[in-house]
């Protein structure tokens, strides 16, 4: 994936490490958006108040 | 079709899985992670890659959980870097040990039997405190749930006092005006993260109370501690890993994409439905899991393909049975006014 299929060693290691740990921070910060945006309307759907 | 050249289906399952995974961690606090390993064991993946994905997964997952901590005072920084140094030496260990029965050919053996062991056991444990009204395992990684935690009240168990009173030098201090043996806290340390490196597992849901019950930390400094922890081990053992290539990235970036939605979603659920209510599920689906390994190795005995595919099944519909049961209770809650309460966005 991303073509780091063959990614070994010390360098592989810590770039895959690195992709991994940057998904997890973007992941919290759009989701965290995500919640703010959608959260309460969501809610409202799931209430049946619209 | 396929995306970033893996099969769309796969990482469609592996996402899907991940909400799953993500919805159970944020409800329960724990119980995300050590399925994932022997999840992929049973898709037919090799026994290092399971794990190195899985720890791949488990540090990430506890980056996020870990920032959601980090302004509540909720990390001891002193012992969470002496668990560090303890459970690094444990990770080296357990992945020595898992390449050792991997030339061997037992790894997979040894290690389903473990996790059949220790899935039923805590799944037993689980559904036997549900079933009689206990609070059993009630520890949370979430930190919504510990922000009005009892930091300041909580008790320290006698089995942890009966222990501290061991001192055996050095001795640390640590919050809570708790003073215990250096070598208690390495080993408590060292033991974890011998289960981290062998099983792909970030240890918490042993760790959490091992802090609490042997060295006696506060439950919501033992979360934050516990998470900070995780952050260090699982990097460090995926790190481990992937120089031998055995990360795969196409496993843990859809089922972390997935995770970290389901956990926001379970955590939400957290202020909607009682979670003593949903318990006996969690407790059900961890013997599920147990026996969903059992199958499989069953069928790898016996040579019967077919049992491979029951195993997937059970254990994609255990997890799918306690998400529907947490998602089913909330939309539930929300439609009836007494049981609503507001939810803002932490």
């Amino acid at each position: 994936m991303f073509g780091l299929e063959s990614a070994a060693g010390v360098d592989g290691a810590a770039l895959v490490i690195g992709v991994v740990l940057v998904e997890a921070l973007v992941l919290y910060v759009g989701y965290g958006y995500l919640e703010r945006l959608v959260g309460p309307r969501l809610v409202a759907a799931l209430r049946g108040d619209s | 079709m396929e995306l970033f050249g893996v099969a769309v289906t796969l990482l469609a399952l592996f996402g899907g899985f991940g909400v799953l995974i993500g919805l159970l961690f944020g409800f329960f606090g724990m119980g995300g992670s050590f399925l994932v390993t022997p999840a992929l064991m049973v898709m037919g993946y090799e026994t290092d890659v399971a794990v190195a994905s899985g720890l791949a997964f488990v540090f990430a997952t506890s980056v996020i959980a870990t920032l959601k901590h980090r302004d509540l005072g909720q990390v001891d920084y002193k012992l969470g870097v002496l668990m560090i140094a303890g459970t690094t030496a444990g990770i080296e260990v357990g992945k020595i040990g898992l390449h050792w029965l991997q030339e061997l050919g037992l790894a997979d053996t040894v290690v389903s039997v473990i996790y059949v062991a220790l899935l039923g056991g805590i799944g037993v444990f689980i559904t036997y405190t549900a079933t009689r009204g206990g609070g059993g395992d009630g520890i949370s990684h979430d930190a919504d749930a510990e922000r009005e935690g009892d930091l300041d009240d909580a008790d320290i168990p006698d089995i942890a006092k009966k222990i501290q009173s061991y001192r055996v030098p050095p001795m640390m201090s640590l919050r809570g005006g708790i003073s215990v043996s250096l070598w208690l806290i390495l080993a408590v340390a060292f033991a974890t993260g011998l289960l981290s490196g062998f099983l792909g597992v970030g240890g918490g849901f042993i760790r959490m109370p091992a802090l609490f019950y042997l060295i006696g930390v506060p439950v919501p400094v033992a979360v934050g501690t516990d998470l900070f922890e995780i952050v260090f081990s699982g990097g460090i053992g995926s790190f481990l890993y992937a120089i031998d290539g055995a990360v795969e990235l196409s496993i843990v970036v859809p089922l972390l994409a997935g995770s970290a939605l389901g956990a926001r979603l379970g955590a939400a659920a957290t202020d909607l439905v009682d979670e003593d209510e949903i318990k006996v599920y969690f407790g059900v689906m961890l013997l599920l899991g147990a026996l969903a390994v059992a199958i499989r190795k069953v069928g790898e005995f016996a040579d019967i393909p077919v049992l491979q595919t029951v195993s997937l099944v059970v254990i994609l519909g255990a997890a799918a049975l306690v998400s529907g049961a947490v998602v089913v209770s909330s939309v539930r809650a929300l439609r009836s006014e007494t049981g609503y309460t507001a939810r803002t966005a932490d």
